[in-house]
């Protein structure tokens, strides 16, 4: 089953791979992927970065992304982590656990969870400038183009 | 006279713009879309008109769906106006 959460509090990758392990021993093989702010964006150094989102709609599209990706591979368990509000650079933003028997499916559906979690749960990030200022992230169609290699989520 | 309150939400820029995170509104006859809705809360206010920019990808969800321009709404609905995601 996944384990899907929003949350302001940081998370641990190492706690949460042991979670999602949980002393079985079939498991074989994890992908992760580990999301941090960065502190430069656009040749523009940052010193925050504000992540909002749609409470209730964003659970709901991050376990839809989840039995997306446990109906395409043999996962044995995943999590989705996904942190609001103000992060400084460096923090953690969000982490994709996939487990599975065997490498590739791991690693392709870690890849398919962040690709999808990116463009389809409904987050938005505004940066603090060390200029001065504030700017909303726009949405970028490398993204776009990243997550339809997967097919595409209803509506987004 | 409205059929009536349907809920509106709003995130990131468009949240700013329009001043509010959230409003009932009391939903007119002959608005039945996304689209027609869009339209028509438009002409509610100058920061409206602000927020709900034409020409701009504004995306949708109705009742926390995805929904195009031409997707029904009815009254009892929450249908929210955002920004193209930016999360991961």
């Amino acid at each position: 089953m996944a384990s899907v959460r929003v949350q302001a509090a940081d998370f641990d990758i190492g706690a949460e791979t042991r979670a999602l392990t949980g002393g079985r021993a079939d498991i074989g093989a994890i992908g992760s992927f580990l999301g941090t702010v960065r502190d430069i964006a656009g040749g523009r150094r940052i010193t925050a970065m504000t992540l909002e989102h749609y409470p209730g709609m964003t659970e709901r599209s991050m376990a839809r992304i989840a039995a997306e990706a446990e109906g395409r591979w043999p996962l044995l368990g995943c999590t989705l982590i996904h942190r609001i509000g103000r992060l400084l650079p460096g923090e953690n933003i969000v982490l994709v656990l996939a487990a599975s028997p065997h490498r590739h499916a791991a690693l392709e559906a870690a890849g398919f969870l962040i690709d999808w979690l990116k463009t389809a749960a409904p987050f938005w990030k505004m940066e603090e400038f060390a200029d001065g200022g504030t700017g909303w992230v726009e949405a970028r169609d490398t993204d776009g183009a990243a997550a339809a290699r997967w097919g595409t989520f209803p509506g987004a | 006279m409205g059929r009536g309150s349907i809920k509106i939400l709003y995130f990131a820029w468009l949240r700013e713009r329009v001043g509010v995170s959230e409003e009932d509104v009391d939903l007119p006859e002959g608005i039945g879309t996304v689209g027609a809705l869009q339209d028509w809360l438009r002409g509610r206010s100058p920061r409206h008109a602000a927020g709900l920019v034409t020409g701009m990808t504004i995306r949708c969800a109705v009742n926390q769906e995805f929904a195009g321009p031409d997707e029904a709404v009815r009254p009892g609905d929450e249908v929210a106006f955002f920004p193209p995601v930016t999360g991961g």
